[in-house]
This record gives C-alpha cells, structure tokens and sequence, in this order.
C-alpha cells in the first residue's frame, strides 16, 4: 500500500494526552499536586493472573439464591452484557439490571470466586465458559465483574469495567474511596452514590454506541479552523487573568469543539470521556449555571476540580465546562463565561457551530466515496478520531456497525497476534484495517468490491481527509 | 420615579434538603414554570436568579440550589454563608427527608450569624395519600426554629408562588434591620444589581482539603477539637 506518509490529522502538539488504544486505563496520574496539596495513594499492582478456561458450570450460578426472582426471570438472563460492582467484603454497590439487593447471593459467589483465586496469590482475571465470558477486575477495595455474551474481547471488557470504575472514583475520588474502606470495610458504598446508578448505565450504554471509548480517542466537531481559532481565543482572553483554571472544554453532541489548558497539563481521552457521559446524562445541567466538583482519575485521582458548568445559549446547545482547582470562584468564571459568549455571538461562532451540529451531508456517498458504507480514522499523536455520518445499511443499526469496529479493533490490538494490516469479506460487508505509527484505519465497504478498488479508494480517502485535516481536528493546542 | 419602583434588594437565596424531594423541581417551576418527572439529580449545585416586584420595591434574588445527596454535604457551607434565606425542603411522604432536614437547619443556625427569613417546605402534596409528616408535626417543628411552614407541590405548581412571595415580603422587612449587613439595598430599580460579584462566594474554610472526617458516615463535619478554656 502507498501513500504511509499520508497522516492527516497529525500535529506535534496534542490537547491530549495520547495513547495506545487498547490499553486498559489502569493507571491514574496526580497532576493536581503540582497545583495544590498532594495527598497520596498507593498504586496496587496485579502480577499473576489465572484464566480458568472453559468452566463449563454456567448454571452454577443459577442454583444459588433459588428464591430471587431475576435469577429465573428469562429475561434478565438473556441480557448480553451484565456489569456488576461490590465491594471486597462482598457487598453490592451496583448492577447494571435489576436491584442489587436482590441478587446478593450472587454477588457473594462473586466475592468468593475472587477471594478463592486470591487465597492461592493469584488474580482471576476471567472465566470462559462457552461463548459466554466472565470478566473480573479486582482494585483496592472493589471488585468489578462483566458478564458478557457480546463478541468483546476480554482486554475490551475489563476496558469498560475499568471505565466503570473511574466513573467512581471521578465522583468520590480515590483518596476517598480508598479511606472510607481502610475505615469501615463493610461500608455500604450505595450511600454515598445515590444517584450515580444513572451515569454509571448512560456510560455503559455509551460504550455501547459510541466508538470514542473503544478507540480511546475523542471525535471534533468539524468546524472551519478560522471559527475554532476565534472561539480558543474568545476562552483565552476571557480566561487569561483567572489563575488556576485548568481546562476550559467546549463540547456540542459529543464532540470537542475546543480544549483550551494549562500549560504543561493535558486532558487524557478517558477522563474526557466521563465528562462526556456526565454531560449527555445530566439533563439537570440544561438549564441552569452549575457549580460541580468533578475528579478526573487520570489527571488526578486525589482530589477534585470544581466545574462551571453551563450551556452557551438557548439557541446554541453547546456545553461549556470551567475546570479550577478553586472551590470558590463561581462568580468569576460566570463572568467569564458571559464574556465568552459575547464574543462568540459577535463573531457568528454560535451560528457556525449550529450549523455544524445540523448538518446532514457528511455521510461517505455526499464526500464522494459511494464503494465506502462508513469509515473510522483515529489520528494517533492527537488522540482524536474522524468518522463520517452514518448511512444505509446502519442507520437503525447502530450496535452492529460498532460491532463489526470492536471485531477489528480487537484483531489489531490482540495481545498474542497483532495485525498491521486485515481485509474480511462477508456476504454483508467487507472490512479493511490498517493499523500504522501515525493512524487507525477502520473501513467498511461494500461486500463485492475488488481489494485493488479498495485498496484505491482508500488512497483516496486518506487525501481527502488530508485535505480536509483543519476542519476535522483541532489541531493547535492553546493554553491560557 | 418611573412606575413607583423606590428601591431594589439583592438577597441570596439557598435551598437544602435531602435528595430526591424536590427541591431543583420547587425552583425550575417557579423560575421557569416548567417541571419535568424525569430530572436527574443535581451535582454540585446549580445557580439560579430571580426578580419578585412587590409594592414598591423589586427583590432580586440570587439562588443557590445545592445538592441533596450525601457526598456533597462538604460543599453545601460555602453556599448557605451570608444567605438572607433559605428554603429548607422536605418530602411530605419520606420520614427520613424530615429527619435530616432538622440536621440542616442545625447547622444552618450554627453557621449563619446574621437574621435570616427561613421557611420549611413540605413538598409533593399531589401525592398526600402516602403522607407520612403529618401537617401539625410540620408545622410545630417550623415554629420552633422561627421558620414560616408551606406545604406545596412541584409537580402540580401548588403553593409555590405564594413562599416565593412571603420570602420577598420578610427580605423587605429585613432590610430595614440594621443589624443585616448581607442584604442589599439599592435605590430605584437596578438592573446590573443582579450580577454577583467575583468576590460574593468565598469559602468559609478557605484552603480546607476535603477529606473525609472522624465520621465516614458525614464528611460534612470536621474534626472537633475540645476547647481547652474554662475547664
């Protein structure tokens, strides 16, 4: 294949923090040290780890708590994915079906598979038992379990667990959680999460249709760079004489728009992720200025930073988010805020970014690409992706295409056998990958096109996106 | 003067109650007479500003609706400081909502040193075939904190009006108080008095890391140390 030097959406400087996309997010950073008081964690390590294979006693796990009704009910067994969290004495924090008090049996049996491998000084990592999966994800004081039928690799599903369990952390802080345990083994974490149950399912589902995380990367807003440039700058001069403000982030429909920081920090994909979730599952946060403390795990898991929260305007449905170590300073990025939108509103940011938001035409076919159905490009050094609109034949469809993505996503990245490169025909489609140091490339085409014609067009597509780099990503890093 | 209007009254506003009874949906219906069944819940707290023409004066109110849940109990002083009201919430159909109501209104009053307008609410009256707080336990318990008692519903847009407007009335009264510092009177009607300034939310703890307490159960309170005088 020609054109590697081709790497669209590449830039030395990155608004973040760039990774490998199948790594798991196991470590947190604390950058908040650097700013404010530092208290510290212990990292745990995992060493060994056993993976007991085809355990064929998927009843098992049937036979107890024959009294509980979800148990038996057909339909909370038949559902593909279940996500379970305890605690590591074994009492129920969350279930992603059903109420967890009911399942307390089972979430014993859980506590007991991990304590039993633990006893031995090993780690269970999963069990596999027929085309069902038992995924286990043991931290400090919780353990984490997914239950999947999905065709999701393990390292896929301890991923989401692990997303999971930043979701936790990011509201009570690891410092937190790590002391209310040290304290009182057998807390009732549920107290201090009332209300999370919701984000923890919206980030679940998230996962579920949205490519961002599996990729771990993060999708603009396509924008004119010239708009872009205008609005980074709109935040920086409002923000410039405000000290310790240390993200400013603009997002509409799940996209960045723009990522203004601190010099030397740097926002990582995960923790912009949870602040996606957060967002798109807070309708709460609609209507109103909100003032939210907010751990981000992977810039810090210790403490917490304090969010203005708000959207721009009623007729521009834009999130934007004030991050500052300082608890007390509302008033002054309110203010800020207002002169922000001002001078976007003066600039026709508003317009440009609504115009963008509704725009249908970016679908394969309207960009001239009719053999192409949909594609995936994830620039590495940006830690940002690029797909176009979703056509025919995945409109309703949505879990299948991120399916046939998470297939090939899973044989690029396999641990034992990783690719550069995979082209599979179906009779539904055919799939190209291309994994190389600058990018990701996902392609579906149509099933009957020739691997030379797909080979061409996606020459061409790579110098379409090329061309089209500044308005697909942000490619400058602004700081204050 | 234009249309009568003698003085405008910047006062702050704060809201507390448990989660879950109501007290982002009492506000969004009297703010934006709007309620939705399915709100999440708030994180953090969430700003709101208001503007109540009574008699001659207008009362512009700045309103600070904090949180109910757990885990935000550290943050909620830094919102009731310097209040001139406060609108303490519970669930007429949740006994425990009234419970740590009253631990609200404690530390309220352990906080807040100058005069303020309180009132109890009782809220989702539309749903009164569960009550568990019965009207008169309500009521004994507002008099004996010197609080107004309302019952009201959100959901039915019952009896809000009318505490917004009693709120407005008792912040006039104040503001003739001297020994109310907090509240703010202007002369005429002032439209840029609602902006609050950078300066209007400081900590009352400043620099205070949050961590959590002796108790795990409240991280609201710090540790308390014995006084060593008079003994």
């Amino acid at each position: 294949m020609s054109c590697t030097e081709v790497n669209p959406g590449a830039s030395v400087e990155s608004v973040l923090v760039t990774t490998d996309s199948c790594e798991n997010f196991e470590q947190m950073s604390s950058s908040l040290e650097e700013i404010k008081n530092y208290v510290g964690k212990s990292p745990e390590v995992s060493d060994s780890s056993t993976s007991v294979d085809n355990l064929e006693e998927s009843n098992s796990l049937n036979a107890v708590g024959s009294d509980d009704d979800y148990i038996r009910s057909k339909d909370w067994l038949e559902k593909k994915k279940h996500i379970f969290v305890l605690s590591s004495a074994g009492k129920p924090i969350y279930s992603r079906y059903g109420i967890e008090d009911k399942l307390v049996t089972m979430f014993g049996v859980m506590q007991a598979l991990v304590s039993f491998v633990q006893d031995q000084n090993d780690t269970i990592n999963c069990i596999h038992a027929g085309s069902t999966k038992y995924v286990f994800l043991n931290k400090n004081h919780l353990i984490l379990v997914a239950i999947s039928k999905t065709e999701e690799s393990v390292p896929q599903l301890v991923s989401q667990l692990n997303y999971v369990f930043n979701q936790i952390a990011s509201i009570l802080t690891l410092t937190r959680l790590n002391k209310i345990y040290e304290q009182r083994r057998n807390y009732d974490l549920r107290r201090l999460l009332s209300g999370v149950e919701r984000i923890i399912d919206h980030l679940l589902n998230f996962y579920e249709i949205e490519p961002a995380l599996t990729l771990g990367a993060v999708q603009c807003l396509s924008l004119p760079p010239s708009i872009r440039d205008t609005i980074s700058s709109a935040i920086t001069q409002a923000c410039s004489k405000i000290k310790n403000l240390v993200f400013a982030i603009l997002l509409a429909n799940n996209k960045l728009i723009t990522l203004v920081r601190m010099k030397k920090y740097a926002i990582h994909p995960a923790d912009l992720h949870l602040i996606f979730n957060l967002v798109q599952a807070s309708e709460s946060f609609k209507t109103v200025e909100s003032w939210t403390p907010l751990c981000l795990p992977r810039f810090d898991a210790s403490g917490f930073l304090y969010g203005h929260v708000s959207y721009l305007a009623e007729d521009c449905q834009a999130c934007l988010l004030l991050l500052t170590v300082e608890r007390d300073v509302f008033f002054t990025l309110s203010e800020a805020k207002h002169k922000i939108v001002e001078k976007m509103r003066r600039a026709n940011c508003l317009e440009a970014i609504n115009e963008s938001l509704n725009s249908t035409d970016g679908t394969c076919l309207n960009a001239g690409f009719p053999e192409l159905r949909h594609y995936i490009y994830k620039s590495k050094s940006t830690a940002q992706f690029h797909q176009p609109e979703i056509s025919a034949p995945y409109i309703n469809n949505t879990e299948r295409l991120l399916m046939l993505y998470k297939r090939a996503h899973r044989r690029l990245h396999s641990v034992g056998r990783p690719l550069k490169l995979l082209f599979e025909r179906s009779p539904q489609e055919a799939v190209l990958a291309w994994d190389t140091r600058g990018f990701e490339l996902y392609v579906i085409l149509e099933p009957l096109i020739e691997t030379s014609a797909a080979i061409a067009s996606v020459g061409k597509l790579l110098n379409w996106i090329k061309k089209r780099e500044d308005k697909l990503f942000h490619l400058n890093a602004p700081t204050f | 003067m234009a249309n009568g209007i003698m003085k405008t009254i910047v006062g702050k506003l704060v809201i507390l109650g448990d989660g879950g009874v109501g007290k982002t949906s009492l506000i969004t219906r009297y703010t934006q007479k709007a309620f939705n069944l399915n709100i999440s819940s708030t994180i953090g707290a969430s700003f709101f500003t208001c503007k109540t023409n009574i008699d001659n004066a207008i009362v512009r109110l700045q309103i600070w609706d904090t949180a109910g849940q757990e885990r935000f109990k550290a943050m909620t002083p830094m919102f009731y400081r310097n209040a001139n009201a406060a609108l303490l919430v519970f669930d007429i159909t949740c006994l425990d909502s009234f419970g740590n109501m009253q631990t609200w209104a404690q530390q309220l009053k352990g906080n807040v040193v100058e005069p303020m307008v309180l009132c109890v609410i009782g809220n989702k009256i539309d749903l009164s075939e569960n009550r568990v707080v019965s009207r008169e336990e309500a009521l004994q318990y507002a008099n004996s904190i010197g609080a107004q008692y309302f019952e009201c519903s959100a959901k039915e847009d019952q009896g809000i009006g009318q505490v917004f407007e009693t709120i407005s009335r008792d912040l006039i009264r104040l503001s003739s108080d001297s020994s109310v510092k907090s509240l703010k009177v202007y002369e005429g009607d002032v439209e840029s008095a609602l902006m609050a300034r950078s300066t209007d939310l400081e900590a009352t703890d400043v620099g205070r890391i949050e961590e959590p307490g002796i108790s795990i159960d409240s991280i609201a309170h710090a540790k308390t140390v014995p006084s060593k005088c008079c003994y």
